[in-house]
Order: C-alpha cells, then structure tokens, then sequence
C-alpha cells in the first residue's frame, strides 16, 4: 500500500512540474489568445468614466431604415473579477424617450439589471438571462452590449494576417468561447490590429456554429493620447440579410461620477 | 416660454372648438386639431435643438371607446365615445447638471363626461443635485412596489381614476423631497403638502356605480381639511438577487371612504387620516421575478394588513423567434372592514401572459384575468401596442366583467365592458 501510494505521489509531481513548466517552455494558442486579449483589454484601463451619445440605424433586408438615439455612461471598475457599470438612456424613437437601463456587469455570474419605464416612473429590476435577444430590435444581442469583459470568453489563438478593414494594420486572429450562460453564440473570431492592440472586426458563431454575424469597428479616434474608441460600429446579419450601423458621437471622460452615480436612484433623473 | 405660449394657444383653441356635444361634429373638430396641433408641434420639435436646452417632448393622443353592452345606470354615455389627449413634457437643466426643471401639463377633453374632461399638472418642479443630498421642490409623480396586478404601497400621488381602470394614472402631488444616496442603500423623506383628491366619473360615465360620486362636496377628518401636510418616508436599496423597499405614511388616504348624502342621490367622499407602513421585496434569479407586497394601515376601521405577492417567469426567444413570452401570477389577500373603504382585490387571483416581439415597432401585449375567489367574478383584461412609423404609437385595450351577481362589487360595472384605441403621436 506504501508503495503505491509513494509512486502515485511521485507521478503526480512530476505531472505537476512539467504542467507549471510548460509555459516557459512554449506558449499554446490559448495563452497566446488570452495574452492578445488582456493586452487589448488593458490598453482601455484606467478610463475611470465616460458619456457618450450614439445613434443606431436599423436597416432591414429591403433597406428600410429605422433610427435609435441612445445615452451612455460607463464607470470603469478596475478589479477584473467584477465588470463595469453602465447606464443606457433612450432618447429616440420619442415613445421610449427616457427610458433607461442600468447594469452591473458580473463576470460568470449574470449581471444585475434595472430597468426605468417613465411614463409610470417605475423601477424594475429585471432578468439578465436575455442575453441572446435582440437589443431594441437591432442586430445586437444584449451580450454583444454587456459581455465585453475579458474574464467573459476563454481564448484561442489562431493566426495573423492583414487587417481586412484597416489594410495599413497587421491583425492577430482569435477566437473566444463564451463562458458566461445563455450566450447565443458557440464561439466568435476577433480581428485585434498589433498597433494599438484594438478590435477591428469580430465574427459571430450561432449555436449551430454557422457564421450568423459579422461585426465591424471603424473610424477610431485617440482620446488624451491614451484611449482609443471606435466610431462607427456595423453588424449585418449573414441569414436575415438585416444590418445595424452604430455611431458615436465625441466620448467626454474624466466626469467624476462615482458608484453612486450607477444605482437605480437616478434613473429617474439621468436624461 | 415660447413654447408655453403656444401650448395655452392651444388650449384655448380646443376649448373653443369643443363646446358642442353633437358626436360626429366633435369627431371631426377633434381630427382637426390633433392633425393640425401635432404637425404644428413636430415642426418645433424637429427644431428643438437649435432652440436652446429646453427639451420638448411628450404625446397627443386621440382616444375612441366603444362599449358593447347598453348602460346599467340612468344618464351613461352609450356607444363609442371620443377623447383627446395632451401630455406636453418641458425639461430644463444646468449645464453642470445640479439643477433640474420639469413642466409636464396634462389635459383630456372627453366628449361625453365632463368629470372625464380634466387639466391636471402631472409635474412642475425644481431639482437640486448635490454630492449626497437632493431636493426637489414642487409638483411630481413617485412610484414605489414591485407588484404589476395590485399598487399597494405605491401612496404619494392620488390615483386619477377617470383615466384608467388600472390605477396607473396618477395626480401630480405637490412635494418637498430630500433624498441621499449611501453605499448602504437610499433614503428619502417627504412633505406633502396640498391635498389631492380622487377624481371620479360623472353622471355621464362609466364605471361607476347607480349613485354617482360627488367630488365638490368631499369631507376630512383632518381639522385642516386638504389642507394637512402629509409626511412619508422610504429605504430601498438592493442586497444581491434582492431588491428591497420599506415605506411609512402618514396624513390623509388617497382612497376615500363613499357614504350616500342625506338625499342619497350621490356619494360623498371621506378621507381619514392614516398611518402605513408598507414593505416591497422582489428577488430576481435565472428568469424568474418574485414579488412581494404588504402594508398594514390604521385609521380606517380596525387596523388592517393588505398583501399582493407572486411570481413572472419569462421565455427568452420562445420557439426560435425574437419574441418572449412572460407568465405571471399573482394573488391578492386584504383583510379590512367594512370602515374602510370597499376595493375590489380583496381575495383575488390575478393570472396573464406577456408578449414581447422584440420587433422594430416594439410591438408587445398583456392578457389577463383576475378572479375573485368568493364571488368567482372575472375581469379580462388585453392591452397591446405597436410603434407605427417613427412618432405614432397604437395602443388596444379591451376590458371585460363577467359572473357577478346583485350584491357584489363589480355588479354596478357589469355592462362597462368595452374595447379602447387610443393613436398616439409622440414628439
């Protein structure tokens, strides 16, 4: 018995060592993916706070348009553990002016969600389990909004290549698997430049793992000469033939807001 | 104030183009000017921002009525009925946004009931932001609970029940609030001063019962009459999965007891002073809402508790599409005598069916049914909408009363049953 258990112990040891030596020794793609995406995801940290107005156009398959104003602050929590926080106010179409969506976002956990409906003034914790449903009818899902943490997706490492939208840029080439539940999407590939490290494009797997969306960052722009933010977002939908064009105006950071400045006391007050 | 101007403008010019009765000439005043305000009022609006941080916004509605049955009571509106809806909304703020102004002016012209026909201000008022502190001073709306069949602690503003059966129109309350946000939760404490008193059909409505209510001559327990300053005060805050608000009360009932005068041709209104507490819990997992409401209140008859509690389960992207599909049930428990004033939710189930299509118009609808279950009474209830274009909304409701027999509440409502359209234009 002795014996045995003394040649487990050794067996295990030696798997052990060479487990925490492989590093060292070479990188696998999934180090390397997840290397690529905390790079990214770094060169975004110490933004404290931002605001934004966006304009979303919703097109569908003939080409018919439909527009949506939406205001935007997020507050950056440095801890990696926990997600951002983030409130969203609709200022268009004129019957949803107002009405405002605040989230906690959590990692693996689903986040927390409050959602403010003025014509009643009413507050209304709801689900997050919705993180696959369309976002005000347009071809992003919630996750799409909500899922950007980098503890969200395992990574993998694929290739690099020229950066299809940005020919200028060379591109490292990943895919993530979301780890959070409920996602619609069985894995998705991301374009991220080697430059300045920023997303340049991003495909969608459905749980078929058929390509359902492509997604697209342009027009970025360098804020204080540290943070770069997309302009122009397009995601056009391969099977319905619908698309959703996504356009910021200028960003305004260093706003002091503050944790109190995300709870659902002020979403009656935020427009 | 230029816009102010123009809304008074038209005010006086509805006033003047609705003085007649006659229903197929009112139709036709009434087309005309929501056609021709609303166009008026869009050509601003599309302006709006070259003007200034003024923000304009809010809706017109044109709203028809059509009640199926012939009327229960002497002097009710029969058939279809007309009525015209203007909800401008005025914000103002600072640019460093510490300060915050709000106009929201409300009025319903209704072509049969002249209680119906009603200007209230729904907001006006003065916020101040600070680091910890706000105060708003001035006229507003504050909603509180959790629960979507019954509002039992929601007490601040007074229901305007000519609007809506479903008790979700509310009196602008006149209000000095002071709030502070902590990291342990929010508190907010309120005077009320200005007493709002329930609005109630007329001889020519609906929804009432054989003696109407007669809203001039209302009595109070009060020594100071509406003139009692109201007190009230809430905690809420979030702990996890869990949202959690507890309230108190205390001054003069939204809701009034009804007692016959001498001739017992129409029904006073009492209003006592109270003291309530009320408590509101939802906890939130997966796609599951719980939900909880009680209160307990004195001042009329014996001390009583009142609870609505239940459960939403909602269906993400039901069968593949981009709809979902909530269910919900709730029930309604209230123990209170005969002193206080008779409701209808005393023992009630209340069971229905959302349906969000997630669409481009946002089109959604809500069946439902409550049932009493000692006098196995029905309401139906079906509420849906659709965006139309950019700036129209179409709203249905239908509403029906079934199985009540002589005796019981909702007799007097019996032949009440009717299907609403109401064509928004919003701006």
């Amino acid at each position: 018995m002795k014996m045995i258990q003394f040649r487990t112990l050794l067996s295990s040891a030696v798997l052990l060592a060479a487990f925490i030596a492989t590093p060292a020794l070479a990188e696998t793609p999934e180090e390397k993916g997840f290397a690529i995406a905390a790079r990214s995801d770094r060169s975004d940290r110490g933004f404290v706070d931002s605001e934004v107005t966006s304009t979303m156009i919703l097109r569908n398959s003939q080409g018919k348009e439909s527009k949506r104003v939406l205001f935007q602050r997020i507050l950056e929590v440095q801890d990696e553990s926990v997600g951002d926080k983030g409130i969203l106010v609709f200022q268009s179409p004129a019957d949803v002016n107002g009405t405002a969506l605040l989230s906690h976002a959590h990692i693996l956990d689903p986040d927390d969600q409050w959602l403010y409906l003025p014509a009643l003034k009413r507050v209304k914790r709801i689900s997050s389990k919705n993180k696959s449903g369309p976002f005000v009818g347009s071809e992003f899902a919630f996750e799409d909004f909500t899922s950007q943490e980098l503890n969200k997706y395992k990574y993998k490492y694929l290739r690099e290549e020229v950066c299809l939208n940005a020919p200028s840029l060379t591109c490292d080439v990943l895919e993530r698997y979301p780890q959070y539940e409920f996602s619609g999407y069985t894995k998705q590939i991301a374009w991220v430049d080697q430059k300045d490290f920023q997303s340049r494009k991003v495909e969608f797997y459905d749980r078929k793992d058929e390509l359902l969306k492509t997604l697209t960052f342009e027009d970025y722009k360098h804020y204080d000469g540290k943070y770069w933010r997309a302009h122009t977002l397009k995601m056009v939908n391969h099977v319905t033939g619908k698309s959703t064009d996504f356009t910021f105006g200028a960003y305004k950071f260093g706003l002091g807001l503050g944790e109190n400045d995300f709870v659902k006391g002020v979403l009656a007050r935020v427009r | 104030m230029f816009f102010t101007t123009k809304i008074l403008s038209l005010r006086r010019l509805t006033k003047f183009l609705f003085c007649t009765r006659s229903v197929p000439s009112f139709v036709l005043r009434v087309l005309l000017v929501f056609f021709v305000s609303s166009w008026c009022i869009f050509q601003e609006s599309a302006n709006a921002s070259d003007l200034g941080p003024i923000n304009v916004s809010g809706f017109m509605g044109l709203e028809t009525r059509l009640f199926t049955d012939n009327p229960k009571h002497t002097g009710q509106e029969t058939g279809a009925n007309m009525s015209v809806i203007f909800n401008p909304e005025f914000r103002y703020r600072t640019a460093d946004r510490a300060h915050q102004f709000s106009f929201i002016p409300f009025y319903r012209q209704d072509a049969q009931d002249s209680e119906r026909s009603h200007f209230d201000v729904r907001e006006a008022y003065w916020l101040w932001i600070g680091d910890e502190w706000e105060v708003l001073t001035g006229v507003n709306k504050v909603f509180w609970g959790v629960a979507e069949s019954r509002h039992l602690v929601n007490i601040i503003n007074q229901t305007d029940a000519v609007e809506d059966l479903d008790g979700e129109d509310y009196l602008g309350q006149p209000m000095v609030n002071i709030a502070t946000q902590q990291n342990w939760g929010r508190i907010e404490a309120f005077i009320l001063p200005g007493f709002r008193e329930r609005t109630f059909p007329g001889t020519d409505g609906r929804f009432r019962g054989p003696v109407p209510v007669d809203t001039d001559n209302a009595q109070f327990e009060s020594g100071a009459d509406e003139k009692h300053v109201d007190l009230a005060a809430r905690y809420s805050h979030y702990f996890g999965d869990w949202d959690v608000g507890l309230s108190y009360f205390y001054g003069t009932d939204r809701e009034p007891v009804l007692t016959p005068n001498a001739s017992a041709m129409r029904l006073i209104p009492t209003y006592n002073l109270i003291n309530q507490v009320g408590v509101d819990i939802q906890y939130t997992n997966d796609a599951w809402l719980w939900k909880f409401e009680g209160i307990v209140r004195e001042g009329q008859g014996e001390t009583f508790g009142a609870a609505v509690g239940g459960l939403e389960y909602t269906f993400y992207q039901i069968f593949d599409s981009n709809g979902d599909v909530g269910v919900l049930a709730e029930y309604q428990y209230d123990n209170r005598d005969s002193d206080a004033p008779v409701i209808a939710q005393d023992k009630d189930i209340f069971a229905g069916v959302r349906w969000a299509l997630n669409d481009i118009q946002d089109t959604s609808m809500l069946a439902g049914a409550s049932v009493d279950t000692d006098t196995h009474e029905v309401f139906y209830n079906l509420e849906a909408q659709r965006r139309l274009g950019d700036n129209y909304e179409i709203e249905l409701r239908a509403r029906f009363f079934s199985g009540s027999d002589p005796g019981e509440d909702a007799f007097a409502f019996e032949k009440d049953d009717y299907i609403q359209l109401r064509l928004s234009r919003y701006f």
